[in-house]
């Protein structure tokens, strides 16, 4: 994990003295709401449908057990016993009161954490894999880069009035598990000869106006990157249009303009640039490098408890199959912790689930956590023979769901349950489908599906990069829900095709699972999953699935 | 032929537990939809919320929201004022349990 050095005690504890000095002037009347809006917002404070909401950062979703406890200790003093994890990978309360917000905030600082929302047209948090540091597929850890970037773009000056807020993710393998095309910029570690790099992706972005990144350069040497960086943001910020809020993404600037007169400015661009950079980025770059704690991985352990427990124990089996990701050393595991038990809220845990993970992090787990943008809290390193113990104790507190990645690992955003912006409600669907397929006792048989769900075009369920994406609308004063088939978040990203017309809220569940059985009876073997079998075969079936019954209804 | 009104209500958050509350004939903030003021004229309705305005101390953002009249006062006509008189489904908190 990184130890900040600009978040240091006392810029928190300033922070936190000016925020609840604003807090008092508002209750007393001195500062009145438009001027006490900014503010808060600023600070993460939300005012959602029946009460505040107050949004967590949690940087590169990194943690330890000491801030997984403060984050239960707030969970149970000031809000309703939990919190929800969510696809920005931060954590938000939805029940805190105004007067209480200020103890929350001195909590958190407590703990060096913090409610403060970067904002502005700026260059936003960079975000990169949950599995960094463990993954077996990684060829370098993308934590370092993200905050050498982070450092880089903070304060820049040149880039302190963007025409809009700019996203940047990096993932350190190739297989994307940070959603790199649906960014502003994306960065793929890609190896070339022997030496590693980055495959550079402009213009993605979900939203309104949902666009899968490019490839604007496919092989970029890594001490090239700030000044390779700088120069796709610099181009953006003289043709970026200031004119219309919702043309103003670099995804808008790089489709109008096209991506090959795009990439001409850059390298042009870049040509200068890089002559300026004379190797500060790279003594920048080494001392981060220093300053990342990578624990010191248990060595020589036997595993045979493991092995044990996996030929011994089938629910302890089905769980290691879908819950566990290969780890750099073969004899530990990435644990997934699935937040998505079946018909609950997916992304909610409970201050007692959240000691829990805090307890395995610290007796197991070198005193390292993660939230993944999929809404689930990660184990980075846990010994192969501490597992059969750790599955134990999450079963103790209903988090040994064994679904990670089949289809009631489901994202869902707040929606209209929370949210002062949805259209529909996104949460009891969710709970919904889940419960549907756990009856059916189908999804293992089904395998892998993201299915990911949005109670308005925000998307901040992900729903146009889910295999099954469900967009929550009001038509005409009902909830109704939106199908999309064939989205994925990965490095071979797509954005998802509409089926047709929505379906009422009482009628969505079984279209799910009518698609989800059209795909079984039309896969070519088990081994082919949803995703392939919709490419290969596009929409017929699957719209023959959903609508073919209401069109015989008509016709008799 | 003139455009019919649908009548409305005066809804807002209160300042401190961020909840909704409506705007009842007394000028005072009510957590029961029921009891706030039945506003069936346009002029009245506007005339309303330009009071709620001023209320800042007490409440953040008020606005109109449709409304019709049921047995015991105001009704919700939309899924979103339903809501907000009733709290979440996922769990069994804010009014449908805070509220007698
Ligand atoms: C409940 C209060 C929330 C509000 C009011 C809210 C509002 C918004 C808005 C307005 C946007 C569009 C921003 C823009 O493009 O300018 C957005 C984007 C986004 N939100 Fe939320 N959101 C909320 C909760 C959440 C939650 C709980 C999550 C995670 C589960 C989330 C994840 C995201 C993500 C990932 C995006 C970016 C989508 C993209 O790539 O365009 N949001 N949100
Ligand atoms: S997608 Fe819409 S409904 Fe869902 S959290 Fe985002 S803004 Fe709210």
């Amino acid at each position: 994990m990184y130890n900040y050095n600009e978040f240091d005690k006392a810029f928190l504890d300033e922070r936190v003295e000016q925020f609840s000095a604003q807090v008092a002037r508002r209750i007393d009347g001195s500062l009145t709401e438009d001027e006490f809006r900014p503010l808060r917002l600023m600070n993460g404070l939300y005012l959602q449908l029946h009460a505040y909401m107050l949004r967590v950062a949690i940087p590169y979703g990194s943690l330890d057990a000491a801030k997984m406890r403060q984050l239960a200790y707030i969970a149970e003093r000031f809000d309703k016993g939990y919190g929800h994890f969510t696809t920005r990978q931060n954590i938000q309360y939805n029940w805190p009161k105004l007067p209480d917000v200020p103890a929350i905030l001195r909590a958190l600082a407590d703990v060096g954490m913090h409610a403060i929302q970067t904002s502005g047209n700026t260059i936003r948090n960079v975000t990169s894999d949950h599995f960094a540091g463990a993954a077996a597929d990684e060829l370098l850890d993308p934590r370092p880069f993200a905050e050498l970037i982070r450092q880089w773009s903070t304060d820049h000056p040149e880039f302190q009035f963007l025409p809009r807020k700019f996203k940047v993710a990096i993932t350190g393998s190739p297989n994307d598990r940070a959603v790199v095309k649906a960014h502003d910029i994306g960065l793929r570690m890609v190896e070339k000869d022997g030496e590693v790099g980055f495959e550079v992706i402009v213009g993605g972005g979900l939203g309104r106006t949902p666009i899968v990144g490019k490839v604007i350069r496919d092989f970029l040497p890594q001490e090239d990157l700030l000044p390779y960086l700088e120069s796709v943001v610099s181009v953006y910020n003289l043709l970026g249009r200031r004119d219309n809020k919702y043309k103003a993404r670099i995804k808008i600037t790089v489709m109008e303009n096209g991506l090959d007169t795009y990439r001409e400015l850059v390298e042009q661009e870049f040509i200068g640039r890089r002559a300026l950079f004379n190797g500060v980025d790279q003594a920048l770059l080494d001392e981060i490098h220093a300053r990342f704690r990578r624990p010191d991985l248990a060595q020589g352990r036997s595993v045979e408890a493991f092995d044990q427990a996996y030929g011994a124990d089938p629910v302890f089996r089905s769980w290691a199959d879908t819950n566990l990701a290969a780890h750099k050393q073969g004899d530990h595991a990435i644990v997934t912790v699935s937040i998505k038990a079946h018909g609950e809220t997916p992304g909610d845990a409970s201050a007692e689930q959240m000691r829990v993970l805090a307890d395995l992090a610290e007796e197991f787990g070198y005193d390292e956590l993660r939230i993944s943008h999929e809404q689930n809290v990660i184990l980075p390193h846990i010994h192969k023979a501490d597992l059969p113990a750790v599955h134990a104790r999450l079963a103790a507190v209903g988090l040994a769901t064994a679904n990670v990645g089949l289809i009631s690992d489901i994202i869902a955003c707040p929606g209209m349950d929370y949210c002062a912006l949805a259209t529909a409600r996104s949460i009891p669907i969710a709970q919904q489908i889940a419960e549907r397929f756990d009856e059916l006792k189908l999804e293992h048989e089904v395998g892998p599906l993201k299915l990911k769900i949005s109670g308005c075009i925000n998307a901040c369920g992900h729903h146009h990069v889910g295999h099954i994406g469900i967009l929550g609308l009001d038509r005409a004063g009902v909830e109704n829900y939106q199908i999309t088939l064939g989205g994925d978040g990965t490095e071979t990203a797509a954005i998802g095709e509409r089926t047709g017309p929505g379906f009422p809220a009482d009628e969505i569940v079984s279209a799910v699972e009518r698609l989800v059985k059209a795909y079984l009876e039309h896969r070519s073997s088990v081994e082919e999953t949803f995703l392939e079998t919709y490419r290969r075969l596009g929409m017929a079936p699957f719209k023959e699935a959903l609508y073919g019954e209401v069109k015989e209804r008509h016709a008799a | 032929m003139s455009r019919r009104f649908t009548p409305k209500v005066v809804t807002a958050n209160h300042l401190l537990e961020g909840d909704a509350v409506w705007l009842t004939s007394d000028n005072a903030w009510t957590r029961t939809m029921s009891e706030a003021q039945f506003l069936d004229d346009e002029d009245l309705a506007n005339e309303r919320l330009a009071y709620a305005l001023t209320q800042e101390a007490d409440v953040v953002s008020p606005y109109l929201a449709d409304a019709q009249l049921g047995e015991n006062g105001p009704e919700p006509t939309h899924f979103r004022e339903t809501f907000r008189t009733r709290g979440p489904s996922n769990y069994a908190h804010g009014k449908q349990v805070e509220v007698a």
